[in-house]
């Protein structure tokens, strides 16, 4: 998983039916301690996420299956937590 | 999944079966500012993308699960057409 912050969303009406009803957002890649990192993507969000809101990122097919309870769609990259704090130590 | 512009299309009359029936379409992935971001690639086409539109794709290993056919040789596939992104200003 990987942290990111929600910068956009998509609009998209003709798309694979796996696609139905989920919510398409813009997420950018950041450091644990906040930077962007400068690469952007697209996400399923499965947590209400909004804009501005730092978030889990879950980039592997199998969970994205029970995430949004599809049989095998093809989707890979899913919102799966709303961050509140980060808290790096070392 | 990850922004891109179809900008062309690759006929293959020889192929993998399970291929076959499909349209392949090269993309230009792009960054959420839409600004070219790396190399084209040839990705299937499961939404009747054309060449010029805004399109999102999925990649690796989810990308097969775009198609019937359980079993194909995709590791990129087109699964929706854009109709507008909305970045915040951050």
């Amino acid at each position: 998983m990987f942290i990111a912050r929600v910068i956009g969303e998509v609009v998209s009406t003709v798309h694979h039916e796996a696609l139905s009803s989920l919510k398409l957002l813009v997420i950018e890649k950041l450091s644990p301690e906040g930077d962007s990192l400068g690469d952007s993507l697209l996400a399923v969000d499965s947590v209400d996420a909004g804009v501005g809101d730092t978030v889990l990122i879950m980039d592997e097919g199998s969970s994205a299956a029970l995430v949004t309870g599809l049989d095998d769609p093809p989707i890979r990259t899913v919102i799966v937590g709303v961050i509140d704090e980060i808290n790096i130590e070392v | 999944m990850h922004l891109a512009r179809v900008v062309g299309t690759v006929w293959a009359t020889q192929k993998v079966e399970t291929l076959t029936g499909y349209r392949m379409l090269v993309v230009q992935p792009l960054t959420h500012d839409l600004k070219k971001k790396g190399r084209p690639l040839v990705a299937v086409d499961t939404v009747s993308a054309a060449p010029g539109q805004l399109v999102y794709y999925v990649a690796s290993r989810e990308a097969s699960k775009a198609l019937e056919e359980r079993f194909n040789p995709v590791d990129a596939a087109i699964v929706g057409i854009v109709d507008h992104v909305t970045i915040a200003d951050s």
